[in-house]
């Protein structure tokens, strides 16, 4: 297969993450669409790894997806901590941090 | 041991004393400041007797010996070494110094007895000398101006001693501002050196002087002015004469060693030391002998009118420094440093003995209310009249020979220097006549209240402790003179002092008698023999005829004084009332320091509220809020971005990364 289709399929998925944080205001949503966009790199990178034929952007991948998983730990965890404090569950009604 | 060694010995062993009675005021035992501050200075004075011993033993060409500890310090081109200079001069001061020390040290032994900061006192003392001997012995300029800055502290930390009396601080206050003034007059002279010279020590400076100015360059006039600044405020001279009167507030020792044998001689010596420069300088050395002939005048007019005994003498002291700066800026060095030595002795016994009559007034320093003493207080009032005989120059006294040494030398110089001679015995009357106003106004008399009780019960006055001036009373435990006051009749190391400087107000003048010796001049010599005045040599014969006429004067104005104050004692207040306005100028002090607060401390007084209330309120807050106003206006700005919105922050971004990636897709297409 071409390379053009992976590519378009992450691109595909890129923008529906992209789109999914901005249009929506739960902050679990937007979460989920936030691993919707590292994966779609994760699809490119790996998709040009085997293109050019070495492990390198594999390797890239794995890193990729262990930041990932730090990013769900911290943001499940800030979303459980309002959650306890009994705040809206809306990144639009948490702007503590205006100017 | 070489003369530089037991030079440095001089130098160390008041430093010693003065750490010692600093930190051991817990630990020292009552009297023991006072007996290790005197043997350390009296230490200091055999060492100085040893650099002597050392020196005589050399040729005289080769008296002349440079030492040092360690580099100063070293920048850029300048190097200052931790140096003294050891030849006559320096050693005929240090003698002079330490062993008048050790005696007012041995004086305070007893007279500071019962005051609560009698360690403190000594420390100060101490350091005091140290700093003095520091400033002799220098054998740079950066030297000399570190022992010109501590005896400076020294001075300021021992008039304001009794630290609770407003009136001491003040004085201390003034004292240091108008020394600060002078030193920064002799810190400008030494870069002008150091810049035309390119060095600052005093050997090569002044063996590089003559070759590198021609005379009266302005250069060298500059430097030599400059360098009178400091020597005239060091020295209470015209016009920085105003804040030796108030010095006085601190205690009569304190007078006696700083504010008249010591400290305010220091500008005597900087003349004297730099007087190659002044030989390159007529004009500058001429105004100083001007200055100094004004201030002996001036000084010797209102020192006829003051009331407070010690602030007479203190005027007095003024005038004696008026002859000592007249004679070492006219040439007659050795002559303006032998009455130094005299003027040391004379003047130090005049404080004691006032010192000491303070005590049995009960501080009261006011003579209208002084009689009597003569016979209340033998030995006190026979020392009195010894330092008065001496200072009002009666014939075979030690005054006697030093001040007509210098007047001799004026009129040997002639021409315009004959006016110093006229005015000079002028001011030889004056001193006559107000020294004895003193000695008549306190010794003879029916006895005042305190000297009635002397007689009858050989009990001194211990009244309510009050401040002299203000009357203000005053609590004896900190801060104030202690609850007792000691008198030499009562006080062994008092009576010892004092006997000794008055067997030398009698006989020191002995040692340069015209045409029959010359200890000084010839010891001297080999210091100012580099100065072309030098070779001026009044002959024997001419100064005895001004010795005839000074002696002439001498008696003439004791005379006069017997007359006004004794023969008819209500003539003072006749004339009083004659001469009202020339009296109400003498006792406002020829209005010096009014007219110093009109031309100085007003125009510095508008300044600093010039700069207070416009300045700082429109120039520097302007600036400061200013600053402060464009980082909030700024700050405004940006905090509109800051919405809190999480996703217009998101928005940003990705619209962000989406246009640098189509300008790099168009860039690279």
């Amino acid at each position: 297969m071409a390379i053009e289709w992976y590519v378009v399929l992450s691109s595909l998925l890129f923008a529906t993450g992209a789109m999914g944080i901005l249009i929506r205001r739960s902050p679990v949503v937007i979460l989920l669409c936030l691993e919707l966009m590292l994966n779609a790199g994760n699809l490119a990178l790996i998709a040009f790894s085997r293109m050019v034929g070495n492990q390198e952007g594999q390797v890239f991948a794995l890193v990729v997806m262990v930041i990932a998983a730090c990013e769900v730990v911290v943001g499940l965890g800030l979303i459980v901590a309002i959650f306890r404090r009994r705040l809206p569950l809306d990144v639009d009604e948490l702007r503590e941090l205006r100017g | 041991m070489s003369a530089t060694a037991w030079a440095w010995l001089v130098l160390l062993f008041p430093l010693l004393g003065s750490i010692a009675c600093a930190l051991g005021y817990r630990a020292l035992p009552a009297r023991a400041a006072g007996a290790i501050g005197t043997a350390a200075i009296a230490l200091s004075f055999a060492c100085g007797v040893g650099a002597l011993l050392s020196l005589l033993g050399d040729e005289p060409e080769a008296r002349h010996h440079a030492s040092s500890l360690w580099t100063y310090a070293s920048a850029g081109g300048l190097h200052v070494d931790l140096g003294i200079l050891v030849d006559p001069l320096s050693v005929f001061m240090v003698l002079v110094v330490t062993g008048v020390s050790t005696l007012i040290h041995l004086y305070s032994f007893g007279y500071m007895r019962s005051d609560a900061g009698y360690h403190r006192f000594f420390s100060y003392l101490n350091f005091f000398v140290f700093s003095m001997l520091l400033l002799v012995l220098a054998g740079n300029f950066v030297i000399l101006i570190v022992g010109w800055a501590f005896v400076g502290f020294a001075s300021y930390a021992l008039i304001s001693f009794w630290y609770r009396r407003e009136t001491a601080t003040g004085a201390g206050m003034k004292a240091f501002v108008i020394n600060v003034v002078g030193d920064i007059g002799l810190v400008l002279a030494a870069f002008l050196i150091f810049r035309e010279l390119g060095s600052f020590d005093f050997e090569q400076v002044f063996h590089i002087a003559p070759e590198h100015f021609t005379t009266n360059e302005w250069t060298v006039t500059a430097i030599c002015l400059l360098l009178l600044v400091g020597a005239f405020a060091k020295s209470a001279q015209i016009p920085f004469h105003t804040w030796l009167a108030d010095a006085m507030e601190g205690p009569t020792p304190v007078s006696a060693l700083i504010h008249a044998a010591t400290m305010v001689t220091a500008g005597v010596y900087l003349i004297a030391r730099t007087h190659i420069l002044f030989v390159l300088s007529p004009t500058a050395a001429d105004i100083a002998a001007f200055t100094g002939l004004a201030t002996l005048l001036v000084a010797g007019t209102i020192a006829l009118v003051v009331t407070d005994l010690k602030r007479a003498i203190a005027y007095s002291t003024m005038s004696q420094i008026g002859y000592m700066v007249v004679g070492v800026s006219i040439g007659a060095y050795s002559a303006g440093l032998f009455h130094f030595m005299t003027h040391s002795f004379f003047k130090a016994l005049l404080f004691m003995a006032a010192g000491s009559i303070i005590a049995a007034m009960a501080n009261d320093q006011n003579i209208d209310r002084m009689s009597g003493f003569g016979r209340a207080m033998r030995f006190t009032s026979a020392m009195l009249l010894v330092g008065g005989l001496a200072l009002a120059a009666f014939p075979g006294t030690s005054g006697f020979f030093s001040k007509d040494e210098i007047l001799a030398f004026a009129a040997e110089r002639g021409g315009m220097y004959e006016i110093f001679v006229v005015l000079g015995y002028a001011g030889a009357l004056l001193t006559a006549v107000y020294t004895f106003r003193l000695v008549f106004r306190i010794l003879p008399g029916a006895p005042c209240r305190e000297a009635r009780e002397l007689i009858d019960s050989g009990h001194v006055a211990h009244g309510e402790p009050v401040n002299p001036v203000t009357g203000e009373r005053e609590d004896t435990e900190v801060g104030f003179p202690g609850p007792e006051h000691h008198i030499a009749e009562h006080s062994l190391p008092m009576k010892l002092a004092m006997g000794v400087l008055g067997v030398l107000a009698l006989i020191g003048g002995l040692v340069q008698v015209p045409g029959v010796d010359h200890v000084i001049a010839s010891f001297l010599d080999p210091v100012f023999h580099d100065s072309p005045l030098a070779e001026i040599h009044p002959s024997a014969g001419s100064e005895w005829v001004g010795l005839a006429i000074g002696a002439v004067i001498s008696l003439t104005g004791i005379g006069i004084a017997y007359l006004l104050y004794m023969a008819r004692p209500e003539t003072p207040g006749l004339l009083q009332r004659r001469l009202r306005p020339v009296h109400t100028l003498l006792v406002n002090k020829w209005y010096f320091d009014e007219l110093i607060d009109v031309l100085i401390v007003r125009p510095v007084l508008a300044v600093g509220r010039f700069a207070d209330r416009t300045f700082e309120r429109f120039v520097v807050d302007g600036l400061v809020s200013g600053t402060a106003e464009t980082v909030r206006g700024a700050g405004g700005i940006v905090r509109v971005v800051q919405s809190g919105f999480v996703r217009s922050y998101a928005l940003l971004l990705i619209a962000g990364f989406a246009g640098l990636a189509l300008y790099f897709l168009v860039v690279s297409s």
